[in-house]
């Protein structure tokens, strides 16, 4: 398959101004400056049916019409590059290998909203990328691909980039919008929504890395060229992010609908030491876990793995092989979601760390059996009851894992130890 | 108005009320933590939480606009799971320590345990999450970070209300506590309120702390007599002692709050130096008598001065703290059981005050100083007086409330006043003044008076007596007409309500006003 969105692993130094523009870079800015109006930009983009790649997979081009035509006050453009679910990484390599691309998707959308100022918010770790970035927006401004009257078409443009310090809930839209207004990130309530109500009080648009920088490729090449690749409802090439118990893990372009077993088996290159496999995540940790035999049946495109029971989120595919302890795996999950938590709404604040208290003991083998039911309780009463969805984010591994894997939840009660770890000798190691 | 169905109830709430509000209409209570109505709205704590037909998942009730049709259940089993879940969650790391906590008995915690989950703790004592306790964090505001819900009240009082953001939440997740910042205690004149609203535990007043448990308080409305603002207050007291004063609602004068100036007024309100017994000047020393003794002298003397010397050889001198009614009915024993038109009014506020703010602290100091103008006492009066001292006109002075001595200094007392033949003090403490006095009546302070306010505005408030004045004091109105009916035998309304209706039939300022029906509220003034 045609290299999209990992050009750079073709065209080497394609982070560099010159090579970008060399190898057709900001074209499609050209075509949208020059020969597109902003409403026919958003309708390409919905009808391209791109849907959002930070994870709720909203049509790109339904949010960008949301924007009021007439707002009086200034439009703003946030691009989330605050990458922070466990088990992805693709905007990391964007924004290393590919900026211009961001950058070239950002003024497009800028365009088609109508914003004359961008805020790019990034993942406080991300201090390389973040260099990289800069140095690539410097020479957009030198190049007058932003900063004022871009390319004598009148249109103006201003790119701010932004470091957050930490915290995973700055890569909730409004919680980003908060941290971005100099406030802690407590995600807010919506209705307001951010096409409303969003940086500084103003109508903002807040896009995914990823999602941006499939906007210069579907403005050259034309919505229907876009919805031929994969699924019609959910198309476009994706990064895939593989890790866990697997051979070949890393950063892949597939085309969305790709099935998770050859991405598994072929891409991959199979389990780990010739493995069992024993579950998929499929979306980043915040997601239900897939059995070994859900997980073989599985397309990955947002539509077909909805249906099956999980969320494909942001494509972080996280591979367990035989030897995982699961109560271990959610143990994991659950200290990352407590730890990260932003506090703000009692059932998070409160729920994540009693599951996790629960799933530590469990996993030393002080569990009770009756833990079980109170641990899925407080799952289930923390989904849908909080501001933002981290509190789904546990909620749903938990309602998946406790099911999924009961045998070996009660197997840690009935041994008082974790059976994955054979010997009180290892279990002390 | 859009009309709405909350369970069950027919309701028509204006179309700005969030479904809180509009639940209150139909006496249905949304149980809430975060929301206050003089507060913007975080939609935190996720108590609130309502089934809304069509609505895919629970909404909070505090962020939700009423909308015609719209069908709320507050007590479906999904809303009454969550509640319970949320109340659940609430608890796990509370430390559950009410008996040796101040709130118990007011703690929407143990309130919403019992009216919502009632269910056995499902976490292990020991696993709890710690955190700070008695933390001073100044302004007289003690913090239990560990009893905290995080609701973020007083964040936002002080964000919004003050202005001023002393406190604010630290940290994340279950380890978020409120905290001042670091070596920045609270400095605020309005930081008792963060108590009031702290729907827990968590904020108590340093000065109520391991004092007085709350089931124990009567209330009592009433008006705080720290300024001419009139906060709407209600008084908790216990056995005839005041344990703190709370602000209560009042849109337009004080809307939630009160200062901390007025808060903890109270004890000057009852301190040892009440007066319990009228006094008379023996051998330059103040002794006890009996009301009746006291009267009669003082009615005898009075009839001596009108006599020889004319009513004007008579005056009062009035202070601005006393009630409308007060005002009024010495104005009305001025003129008809002496005969006198010498009456001056003692506005003063003492050196050092707090002046004006932008949210209620007045400079003047005095409770009813609108009133006694609406009454048409006259604003100053006392060069007047001094003047007819001087020349030997004036004779005797009926100090009511008046502290002269305090508002003047000694020294400009004597200089002004010094001439007197006599002085009678109507007063509830034995202040500088009465050390003066020929003669001294102990009167009622305001929490133990039934009466009215008149506020800065124009706005009339009701006061409510909360308990008897101590020992055999009374209230000034009863004095001022046992004193009228010894001079002239004529009856003169003594109980709060027939005086106001005499002022409201004599006053035009008070033309159509009862003490009955001023309501929580009160009312304005007549215009003009």
């Amino acid at each position: 398959m045609e290299r999209i969105l990992t050009r750079w692993l073709d065209i080497p130094d394609l982070r560099k101004f010159e090579v970008y523009v060399g190898n057709g870079g900001y074209k499609a800015l050209r075509k949208a400056l020059f020969e597109m109006k902003p409403e026919e930009i958003v309708n390409e983009v919905k009808n391209s049916n791109l849907r959002g790649r930070g994870g709720a997979a909203f049509p790109t081009g339904v949010k960008w019409s949301f924007i009021p035509k007439d707002s009086k006050k200034p439009v703003y453009l946030c691009c989330n590059a605050d990458e922070s679910e466990p088990g992805t990484f693709a905007n990391r390599y964007e924004l290393e290998f590919d900026p211009h691309c961001i950058i070239e998707g950002i003024v497009i959308a800028c365009l088609a909203v109508g914003a004359h100022t961008a805020y790019t918010y990034l993942r406080g770790e991300f201090t390389v990328q973040k260099r990289i970035f800069d140095a690539a927006v410097a020479e957009a401004y030198a190049n007058n691909y932003l900063g004022k009257n871009i390319l004598g078409s009148g249109f103006d443009l201003d790119i701010f980039t932004h470091r957050g310090a930490g915290a995973y809930i700055c890569g909730e839209e409004t919680g980003l919008l908060e941290s971005l207004e100099g406030k802690r990130a407590y995600p807010r309530n919506r209705p307001p929504f951010p096409a409303i109500q969003g940086a500084f009080g103003c109508p903002t648009v807040v896009n995914n890395i990823e999602t941006l920088s499939n906007v210069p490729h579907i403005i050259n090449r034309g919505a229907d060229w876009y919805k031929s690749i994969g699924p019609e409802k959910s198309p476009g090439p994706k990064l895939f992010c593989l890790s866990g118990h697997i051979n070949k893990p890393g950063l892949y372009e597939l085309p969305m609908g790709f099935p998770l077993k050859d991405l598994i088996y072929d891409v991959g290159g199979g389990i780990l030491d010739g493995k069992a496999l024993k579950g998929v995540i499929p979306g980043g940790s915040s997601f239900p876990i897939f059995t070994a035999d859900e997980a073989v049946k599985v397309n990955m495109d947002f539509d077909s793995v909805r249906a099956a029971g999980s969320l494909m989120g942001t494509a972080g595919v996280m591979v367990m092989n035989e030897d995982t302890c699961m109560v271990d795996a959610l143990k994991t999950i659950a200290h990352f979601y407590h730890h990260e938590s932003c506090g703000q709404c009692t059932p998070c604040r409160e729920g994540c760390g009693w599951i996790e208290k629960l799933l530590t003991d469990l996993e030393a083998g002080r569990g009770k059996i009756e833990d079980l039911k109170i641990m899925y309780d407080a799952a289930a009463n923390m989904e849908g009851n909080t501001i933002c969805v981290l509190a789904d984010s546990l909620s749903m591994p938990v309602k998946s894992f406790v099911p999924k894997y009961r045998d070996e939840f009660e197997a840690h009660v009935k041994l008082g130890r974790c059976p994955f770890k054979t010997t009180s000798a290892q279990q002390a190691a | 108005m859009p009309k709405l169905t909350i369970d069950g109830k027919e309701v028509e709430a204006d179309a700005s009320m969030n479904l809180i509000r509009a639940a209150e209409l139909a006496d249905i209570e949304i149980p809430h933590y975060c929301y206050h109505p003089g507060l913007s709205i975080p939609g935190n704590c996720r108590m609130c939480l309502v089934e809304i037909e069509k609505a895919p998942k629970l909404q909070i009730a505090c962020n939700t606009r009423v909308a015609e049709g719209m069908v709320v259940h507050t007590t479906s089993d999904k809303a009454k799971a969550a509640q319970k879940a949320v109340l659940e969650f609430l608890l796990i790391n509370h430390p559950i320590d009410c008996p040796v906590c101040d709130q118990a008995g007011e703690c929407k915690l143990q309130d919403y345990y019992m009216d919502y989950d009632q269910q056995p703790s499902r976490f292990p004592l020991p696993e709890k999450n710690h955190k700070g306790k008695a933390i001073d964090i100044g302004s007289g505001v003690m913090l239990d970070q560990e009893r905290c819900i995080l609701c973020a009240r007083c964040t936002r009082f002080f964000d919004e209300i003050t202005k001023t953001s002393e406190l604010a939440i630290f940290g994340r997740g279950d380890h978020n506590v409120i905290d001042i910042n670091p070596g920045q205690p609270v400095n605020n004149k309005y930081a008792g309120n963060v108590v009031d609203i702290c729907p827990v535990g968590a904020l108590t007043e340093k000065e109520f702390r391991f004092r007085m448990r709350v089931w124990y308080l009567h209330r009592t409305t009433s008006v705080c007599g720290g300024c001419e603002r009139g906060c709407a207050i209600d008084i908790h007291h216990h056995r005839g002692r005041i344990y703190r004063f709370k602000p209560r609602f009042n849109p337009g004068v004080n809307d939630y709050w009160m200062c901390d100036e007025g808060r903890h007024s109270f004890p000057g309100l009852q301190a040892e130096t009440r007066l319990t017994s009228p006094l008379v000047q023996m051998k330059d020393q103040l002794v006890q008598e009996t009301w009746g003794e006291g009267v009669r002298r003082a009615a005898s003397i009075i009839a001596d001065y009108k006599r020889t010397n004319g009513p004007n050889s008579i005056a009062a001198v009035v202070d601005a703290t006393s009630t409308n009614e007060e005002a009024f009915a010495i104005k009305q024993f001025m003129k008809t059981a002496i005969g006198s038109d010498r009456i001056a009014t003692l506005c003063w506020s003492p050196p050092g005050a707090s002046g004006d703010d932008e949210l209620l602290i007045r400079a003047n100091k005095n409770s009813n100083t609108r009133g006694l103008a609406a009454i048409g006492l006259s604003a100053d009066g006392l060069d007047g007086l001094a003047a007819a001292v001087a020349s030997g006109e004036l004779k005797m002075l009926i100090a009511f409330r008046a502290d002269l001595v305090r508002a003047l200094g000694e020294e400009e007392f004597v200089r002004r006043f010094g001439a007197l033949d006599y002085m009678l003090v109507l007063s509830t403490d034995a202040n500088e003044t009465c050390q003066m006095a020929n003669q001294v009546w102990p009167i009622a302070a305001y929490p133990e008076l039934d009466g009215s306010f008149t506020n800065f505005q124009g706005r009339v408030q009701r006061i409510n007596a909360a308990f008897p004045p101590p020992g055999n004091a009374i209230a000034g109105v009863e004095a001022i007409a046992r004193l009228g009916h010894a001079l002239d035998g004529v009856d003169r309304p003594h109980a709060a309500d027939t005086v106001f209706t005499a002022m409201a039939s004599e006053e035009p300022a008070f033309k159509g006003l009862s003490l009955a029906t001023l309501g929580e509220h009160g009312l304005d003034l007549a215009a003009g």
